[in-house]
């Protein structure tokens, strides 16, 4: 245990760094990237804090963790009871605490950052998270008493675990009902096992487990079970529709359904979920990038996992392609640094404009036209625009679309009436997240489309208190 | 983890095995046209199979295999007691079953066992349903009796004319034709014979149906693996089909996709082979 030290003290204090394996190293293999930090730089950073008496971080969260009162734990050395604090919470510390966009959110909110570098709140929750889990000791927040009342969680990502974690400890009966085979939605299908492994999902899986929360894998609500079954025949009170995004959007460009453009939901399902990197032990084939140019489409955080996806099955030539400036690339700025130190190359101010192929429908290019940035536009950033004559040809064998995603229209397609906006995402009031539609919810990125993990989490959060009032009030 | 018991399983033809699996809440929500995904083991893919058959009563979904890869061939080794991992369903729109007047509904290879919900469907709303079933030669002609009965008549083809008549589906297509009015066609088989099905019916204008098989792994309109071109448009075949208007679909490159991984499937096969000793049959695939 560390004696608090002056705030003048603290801000002498540098930010501590994560410790990541070697880029060389790691590049050739699908272990994690960032190596945790150990007790001693864990408590070393939270002396940094300035305990704040009106903590920012809180406010800036998402899920509204109690950051403050986590690092005064760790400074204590109690590091299970700031386990159990950071899960009143947050059910998945161990995951928002890798892929977090933490400089946007707490850390941006956190005082320190005016002056010095903010407080790695990131670094400090996964520290907690990681000792738990070493420990074998989750620590489990109590349970209220049973209520009787049961409610459906469809999806199992992030927007309806956390909704589940938080209904569960309510006293509510929680089932979750999956449609893929395994559990934990993009955590395990999207995020690549680098950045987030799959143990650390189940882990966080298991945890909620043992809070009571029943789960269900290969049933696809819309299809297997309807929400109007959910409401009846399943003795269910309320629903919360929480399936993501979903569909993948294409570029709609000439030969993107040659052999080897993949879209990155595909590229990075085949290799997350379904394992394709290894081969020797896997049945699901991807095409083989070893020795190849594999291009990637889209300047996001979906884009950098893939490309760094790329990198690791082998290809000689990785590249993104972005039709934007590097100022302008969405994906996190530790992201686009991991994937330069790996090599990563980026070819910003670049637009596709055709796929081309051999006679067997193999892509063996792509066409592209080099862009200048102009005014910005409606988004605020600066508008891409053609440079007239600057197309030419890049050879590449694998091309990886990740432009982004549009809803996903199971669920809607057989629940008439459940009102949707014109794209298909559904409506969702944004304070209580009632849907048209009595007893449903929704939220997550089918209400909101595609956001981040944490975004994610914060409206199932926030779902799970209005199902909770109207479970407890019968009002609709 | 679930499991799913395989409670009947028996060969219909060398190297076609029928499979019925207890999945009682996918058997309840069966219709004709829609398919499920399986995984055969913990380290196994996901394949799609048309639904064959369902029986809400007894809670079970009926799949029909043949097996040409990795995956199908392990799954034809599995007997009644035996369990898949994962079956997921059933998924897919259903076929559009409305009276048409005469439907020809067309079966090739595996295609004419997973054909039979759909022509049992369409001769219950009135249609008077013609039946073709091809097939290489005459062991491999499966589930005849079942389609004689759902149909209003039945033509069974060989290509080496060893029953039936010798020749493919689209030369008694054409037959009738010439002969008779026909109002609707629904084509399920291998993508080349659909293809052709689609050519010889579109100078006649008669509306068209395939249901198609491209490559798919998570079957809800996840991954987009399984886009197909329709009307220039891409349309995910596991939400938007599997049946769609055969006149719109661009077949080329439905069958160019779907040979992307053939290296890679053929040496997983050519290992499978070294590693296990088929039980019964070791004839190739009719496809």
């Amino acid at each position: 245990m560390r004696e608090a030290l002056p705030p003048k003290e603290r801000t002498k204090i540098p930010r501590q760094e994560m410790p990541e394996r070697d880029a060389c190293e790691r590049a050739h293999d699908f272990g994690e990237v960032n190596l945790g930090f150990n007790a001693a730089l864990a408590e070393h950073e939270s002396q940094r804090c300035l305990t704040c008496v009106d903590p920012k971080c809180t406010r800036g969260c998402p899920v509204g963790v109690k950051v403050r009162e986590v690092v005064e734990l760790v400074l204590a050395g109690e590091y299970l009871k700031a386990g159990a604090k950071l899960r009143e919470d947050n059910v998945l510390p161990a995951v928002t605490g890798r892929v977090c966009p933490q400089e946007t959110q707490c850390e941006g909110a956190c005082v320190l950052g005016k002056r010095f570098a903010p407080v790695a709140i990131g670094h400090i929750e996964r520290f907690v998270a990681d000792y738990e889990r070493a420990a074998g000791a989750a620590g489990l927040p109590e349970r209220a008493p049973a209520t009787g009342k049961k409610v459906a969680i469809v999806g199992s990502g992030p927007a309806g675990l956390s909704c589940a974690g938080d209904l569960i400890l309510r006293g509510h009966e929680v089932t979750v009902f999956e449609a893929l085979h395994e559990l934990g939605g993009v955590l395990v299908y999207g995020i690549p096992e680098f950045r987030l492994p799959k143990e650390i999902v189940r882990n966080e899986i298991d945890n909620m487990r043992r809070m009571g929360v029943n789960f269900e894998t290969n049933v696809v609500i819309g299809k297997t079970i309807t929400i109007d079954e959910l409401l009846t025949e399943e003795g269910c009170q309320a629903v919360f529709v929480a399936t993501g995004a979903g569909l993948p959007k294409f570029l709609n460009l000439p030969g993107e359904h040659l052999g080897g453009v993949y879209s990155a939901n595909e590229f990075l399902t085949r290799v997350n979920l379904m394992r394709a990197y290894d081969a020797e032990h896997y049945d699901s084939p991807i095409y083989d990038c070893r020795n190849r140019s594999v291009a990637v489409i889209g300047g996001g955080n979906t884009a950098m996992d893939a490309v760094r996806s790329a990198v690791r099955l082998g290809a000689a030539q990785a590249m993104i392609v972005y039709r934007r400036g590097e100022q302008e690339l969405p994906a996190r700025q530790e992201e686009v640094h991991h994937a330069k130190s790996e090599g990563v190359q980026f070819l910003t101010l670049h637009n596709p404009l055709e796929f081309l192929g051999d006679d067997r429908g193999m892509l063996t290019g792509m066409r592209l036209q080099k862009m200048e940035l102009g005014e910005p536009d409606e988004s605020g950033r600066r508008r891409p625009a053609p440079i007239v004559g600057s197309e030419f040809v890049l050879p590449i064998d694998v091309a990886v679309v990740a432009v982004g995603s549009a809803a996903n229209p199971l669920v809607q397609s057989t629940t008439p009436d459940l009102a949707t906006n014109p794209w298909g995402y559904i409506v969702a009031d944004p304070y209580s997240f009632r849907t048209s539609k009595q007893g449903v919810f929704a939220g997550g990125d089918i209400v909101s489309g595609a956001a981040t993990v944490i975004l994610a989490m914060g409206s199932g959060r926030k779902a799970a208190a209005s199902i909770h009032e109207y479970l407890t009030t019968n009002a609709w | 983890m679930s499991m799913y018991p395989i409670v009947e399983a028996r060969f219909l033809a060398p190297d076609v095995k029928w499979l019925a699996i207890e999945a009682p809440r996918i058997a309840r929500k069966h219709q004709a046209g829609q398919f499920v995904i399986v995984r055969a083991h913990e380290h196994g893919e996901r394949i799609p199979l048309t639904i064959a058959h369902a029986s809400a009563k007894n809670g079970t979904v009926a799949i029909i295999v043949q097996g040409v890869g990795k995956t199908t061939k392990l799954i034809n080794t599995l007997e009644a007691g035996d369990s898949l991992v994962d079956i997921v369903g059933p998924l897919g729109k259903p076929t559009e079953i409305e009276n048409y007047g005469v439907v020809a509904v067309i079966g090739g290879g595996v295609g004419a066992a997973i054909a039979y919900p759909s022509a049992v469907a369409l001769r219950q709303a009135g249609n008077a349903v013609l039946s073709i079933v091809g097939a290489r030669t005459k062991q491999l002609v499966i589930l005849e009796n079942e389609m004689r009965a759902a149909t209003s008549e039945l033509f069974v083809m060989t290509d080496d004319g060893s029953y039936g008549e010798q020749g493919f589906v689209t030369h008694k297509l054409q037959q009738l034709i010439d002969e008779r009015r026909i109002d609707r066609v629904l084509a399920i088989g291998p993508t080349t014979m659909m293809q052709a099905v689609a050519e010889l019916t579109r100078p006649h204008g008669i509306p068209t149906i395939v249901s198609l098989n491209p490559i798919m792994v998570d079957g809800t309109g996840m991954c987009g693996g399984c886009r197909v071109l329709v009307g220039g448009e891409n349309r995910f075949a596991c939400v938007d089909g599997p049946e769609f208007d055969a006149h719109a679909v661009d077949f080329r490159s439905l069958i160019q996709r779907n040979r992307v991984y053939r290296q890679r499937e053929q040496a997983a096969l050519d290992k499978f082979h070294e590693t296990h000793t088929c039980r019964l049959f070791t004839t190739p695939g009719s496809q």
